[in-house]
């Protein structure tokens, strides 16, 4: 809980919400007659419209990025760090839009929203979203505030892939990608760790098929074995080592399968915490969303090909102990932004913190954000001098 | 801009692709693309110098040149250069042939250790020659292949490849009569832009 405000936090926000009633035609060939998104802004939009940067949340992201919902908060928003008065996203110079998507479960229609169609909650009836539809429903948000075309758009993760789809989707409404620890579409390996935390929820007798509302219950056994897994790819042997190394609960062995070492209470404790904030279905659709995200095969598995459309300047960052999304994917983006002629800066980070590493506010991976943004605000004063 | 960078410049053509190795703090490529309208990446791994890059808008990547360039297509620039950092790297003889792989033509540059003050220092004193332009000791120098200026026209020559223009110049990168005449005892700088 903040006492006071601190001088450079966006301060206490408000999430908005937006309708659309003109129907979403989704990558699956379903169609969406209406949704809603929940969204944050942090900054002042100006007169043209020309400073704004939207923020695309990862896996398990929503809209809350900055700030404080209420002076009870114990934390601010995930990307706190980073967006502010003066942070590398600096709220001074920009009119920053973060959304939660198409899905989600914290204020956008997804699995947890009512059907209009049948008056019941979506459950697993809610259809496939994938990155494109994402991409589209972003750009619509956009279109509500005027914006024609944003400063910068910036995300990690499952988030990175959103930018690189706009690079491609609508290269001309944006002149900056921050491209951070993603991948240009999921290793083998990764879909397999998808595929293990899917079945994990699947198989969790409480999640009667994913309509585990209807029966009013959660499984919360599976969604937490799932991020109890999940959590482990996000950090790095070393800094789980530093954490807790073998750090145990009593000084002898108890030979039982209580919690012994510390590592053991921590991964319980995040599952459990997070069936309480997060919705097993929404974790299913979102982990089918990073598997199915391959833009490259719109042209024969040649990057480079799709990546011609691009018309923006790229940031390509990368972790050197991210495995879940090692640097070597990230410098696949830029080998095909480089064959495709792109302005691309790419830089790889010292941390020790693994996949998790992209929410820090690592020094040098702070200064090459703020640096690349600084690039989009000098762009905004050229052209309003 | 240093000296040795402006007279790359001068080899440079207009609208051209180019690849800097050790591109530093972007000076050259910045200078290029502001006044030859030439495109293209530094390389570079210090962490201040890629930032730096980042603020200016000059496309940068961070990657170690040791571990290989084969990341980048065969011919797929005009021009790769490297100023002033042959000489650091583990196998220059094979960064060569990896620079004319990518590249159409090669520009270096590399302090020409052949120099009479070089000369004298190790002659006459009997010392690894340490001096302003090249301050480090013996056992801390990234120089760990240094060459004269007979011996990189050498290596061109048992490699093969046609040295298209070469320069020899004094530490303010002046080009001087003497140091034409006789570039290996003259030159502290050499310059050679060579293609197969």
């Amino acid at each position: 809980m903040p006492d006071t405000i601190p001088v450079d936090s966006v301060g206490l926000v408000t999430p908005q919400v937006a309708h659309f009633d003109e129907p979403l035609v989704l990558a699956c060939g379903q169609t969406l007659p209406n949704y809603q998104l929940i969204y944050e802004t942090y900054g002042q939009l100006n007169a043209d419209a020309s400073n704004a940067v939207l923020i695309c949340h990862a896996l398990s992201g929503d809209h809350h990025a900055a700030g404080y919902h209420s002076m009870d908060d114990k934390k601010p928003g995930w990307w706190d760090t980073a967006i502010g008065p003066g942070k590398p996203i600096d709220t001074n110079t920009f009119f920053v839009i973060s959304l939660n998507n198409l899905g989600g479960c914290c204020g956008s229609t997804g699995p947890t929203s009512v059907n209009p169609a049948t008056g019941k909650v979506w459950g697993a009836e809610f259809p496939m979203v994938t990155v494109e539809d994402w991409v589209e429903t972003q750009a619509r948000l956009a279109d509500r505030f005027g914006i024609q075309q944003f400063a910068a758009i910036v995300g990690g993760s499952l988030g990175g892939m959103q930018v690189l789809e706009w690079s491609i989707r609508y290269p001309d409404r944006l002149r900056g990608a921050a491209i951070i620890a993603s991948a240009p579409k999921l290793s083998t390996q990764n879909i397999a760790f998808n595929e293990v935390a899917r079945q994990s929820i699947r198989r969790d007798p409480e999640f009667h098929d994913g309509n585990y509302q209807s029966h009013d219950t959660i499984p919360t056994n599976g969604l937490g074995l799932a991020r109890m897994l999940g959590h482990i790819t996000y950090l790095s042997d070393d800094s789980m080592g530093n954490k807790f190394g073998r750090q145990m609960r009593h000084d002898t062995y108890q030979y039982n399968y209580e919690v012994e070492f510390e590592v053991e209470s921590y991964l319980r404790y995040q599952g459990e915490a997070f069936t309480k904030r997060f919705d097993a279905n929404t974790y299913m659709l979102m982990t089918k969303a990073l598997d199915y995200f391959d833009p490259a095969a719109r042209e024969g598995g040649d990057l480079a090909k799709v990546l011609s459309k691009a018309q923006c300047e790229f940031l390509l960052v990368s972790f050197t102990t991210d495995w879940r999304f090692s640097p070597e994917r990230s410098e696949e983006i830029v080998d095909a932004l480089i064959r495709s002629g792109k302005h691309v800066s790419y830089t790889k980070i010292e941390a020790i913190e693994g996949h998790d590493a992209f929410l820090f506010p690592i020094p040098r991976y702070m200064a090459a954000l703020r640096g690349f943004l600084g690039r989009a605000a000098k762009h905004l004063s050229k052209e309003n001098a | 801009m240093r000296a040795d960078l402006e007279l790359i410049s001068d080899w440079v053509a207009p609208n051209t692709r180019v690849l800097d190795l050790g591109c530093g703090n972007g000076a050259l490529l910045s200078h290029l693309s502001e006044h030859k309208n030439v495109t293209g990446y530094g390389l570079e791994i210090d962490a201040e110098n890629i930032n730096i890059c980042i603020e200016k808008g000059i496309p940068v990547l961070e990657q170690d040149i040791d571990e290989g360039l084969k990341n980048f297509d065969d011919q797929g620039f005009d021009v790769v250069i490297m100023a002033h950092a042959l000489q650091q790297f583990r196998r220059p003889d094979l960064l060569l042939d990896e620079m004319l792989r990518i590249g159409k033509e090669a520009i270096i540059t590399f302090p020409n250790f052949g120099h009479w003050r070089n000369r004298v220092h190790l002659g006459i004193k009997g010392h690894m020659p340490v001096s302003e332009f090249l301050p480090y000791n013996w056992y801390d120098t990234p120089n760990i292949h240094f060459c004269t200026f007979k011996d990189f026209r050498d290596l061109c020559q048992s490699k093969g490849l046609k040295v298209q223009r070469w320069a020899a110049v004094d530490g303010q990168l002046r080009d001087h009569w003497w140091t034409r005449l006789m570039p290996n005892l003259f030159s502290e700088t050499a310059i050679f832009k060579v293609s197969r």
